[in-house]
């Protein structure tokens, strides 16, 4: 599986889970309760996202740091903005409760997406004339 | 009367040494090595403006045959791992000589003092591969051992010294003179007879060398048990090829069980840990995490 469809498959799988995890965080807040398959679904984009431009990132380098550290960065960025968009839409903004675990997932992604993805093929050589 | 120094008088007793390559185009520079049928000299091809290694027979009439046979076994290996040979000849004293690349390095095991285990695996497993592309061509090197392998600059590898190869198909009479090296010589050569699992042998030997550099711990015993394997003395209990080696020895690179060791459980967990370990800790720092904001809410 080429980086970027590894990044996009993996980052959907754990977004659906992170989201998921909300159950468990708040098990009796009803606002999650009757939110909770926005929130799956916010999640899984979220993860999507995170693991498309981590696997264009991984095909582009040669360093397994370099990857989880580009992961760590997206995971909190995007998970940063949604806490921003909570915040613009008057709700109480969780930036530790969603940028933490989004931060790790993006190191799991980078990781991943890094160590198992299969690299990009180089381009031929011109012929020796 | 007038004094010459020691130096210079080494130097001309040298410059005597040198055959008469007058007649051809090739200069010779310096000796290199020596072997049990003949000198290498360093050398330059005047036509083509290059360095060479040139290979000459001990004395006229010498080793006509072997020397002639070790050209043509390189001559037929095309592979990054062998030398190539350019030109064969005569000299005007009789004497046999073949030219070849010249190579550029140190011996496995002066490279292999100075560089991690995995390094040293990675320049073992180009070996295997030489010695595999020679086996599939039907010719058995017989004289396998670190003096043999030179490392290049960018840890490219050259198995040198074919003077004892043969072809796989010789009858076994032609063998019957003892060839080899104390210590990687296969048992069964010390009979006369070889096939592909005395290379296998002397492998095993040299990958033994390669371990020892490393302190005695329970995760190269997976490395010990594939030392034992191959350098079994009967031919019949060893990996039957050198590609069944070189794929063991990879297994264990890439944190894998390999075939001739008999993992017990604890093991294989404590294997499992070390070649997942940057995931398991990625995985439980993610679940810690949880359970923290969890207890904090």
């Amino acid at each position: 599986m080429s980086k970027p469809v590894l990044g996009l498959v993996l980052g959907g799988v754990l977004g659906i889970f992170d989201g998921l995890s909300a159950l468990v965080s708040a098990p009796h807040d009803p606002a999650i309760r009757a939110g909770i398959v926005g929130i799956v679904v916010g999640s899984t984009m979220k993860g999507i996202l995170t693991g498309v431009i981590i696997g264009w990132f991984a095909r582009r380098t040669q360093s397994l740091a370099a990857g989880i550290v580009f992961g760590l960065a997206v995971g909190l960025a995007l998970a940063g903005c949604v806490s921003l968009i909570q915040k613009l839409a008057g709700q109480p903004p969780y930036y530790w409760q969603i940028m933490l675990p989004g931060g790790i997932l993006g190191m799991i992604v980078g990781y991943a997406t890094f160590t198992y993805g299969v690299p990009a093929p180089r381009l031929a050589r011109p012929a020796q004339s | 009367m007038t004094w010459i120094s020691d130096r210079a008088l080494e130097s001309l007793r040298g410059m005597a040494d040198l055959p008469d390559f007058s007649g051809t185009r090739y200069d010779i520079e310096e000796e290199i090595g020596r072997g049990g049928m003949g000198v290498v000299f360093r050398g330059r091809d005047r036509e083509l403006a290059r360095d060479v290694a040139v290979k000459v027979t001990w004395w006229p009439g010498s080793d006509v045959e072997a020397l002639g046979a070790e050209a043509r076994v390189l001559a037929a290996l095309d592979h990054p791992g062998i030398v190539p040979v350019h030109d064969v000849g005569r000299l005007p004293d009789g004497r046999t000589y073949y030219v070849m690349a010249i190579v550029r390095g140190e011996r496995l095991d002066v490279r292999a003092s100075r560089v991690s285990l995995s390094d040293r695996l990675r320049l073992f497993d180009r070996v295997c591969d030489t010695i595999a592309f020679a086996h599939a061509r039907g010719i058995l090197h017989r004289d396998l051992k670190p003096a043999n392998i030179m490392v290049g600059a960018f840890a490219d590898v050259r198995v040198l010294d074919w003077g004892l190869a043969r072809m796989r198909s010789e009858p076994t009479g032609a063998m019957t003179h003892v060839a080899g090296t104390e210590g990687y010589m296969a048992p069964e050569q010390t009979r006369g007879i070889a096939d592909e699992r005395s290379d296998v042998y002397a492998l095993g030997a040299i990958l033994r060398g390669l371990v020892a550099l490393e302190p005695s711990s329970r995760a190269l015993r997976p490395l010990d048990s594939i030392v034992t394997h191959a350098t079994a003395d009967d031919p019949a209990s060893r990996y039957p090829d050198v590609q069944s080696l070189a794929a063991d020895v990879r297994r264990f690179v890439d944190g894998h069980a390999v075939e001739a060791h008999r993992e017990p459980p604890l093991e294989r967990i404590a294997r499992f840990a070390r070649t997942y370990r940057t995931a398991i800790a990625l995985v439980l720092a993610y679940l810690v995490m949880r359970v923290v904001l969890l207890l904090w809410d």
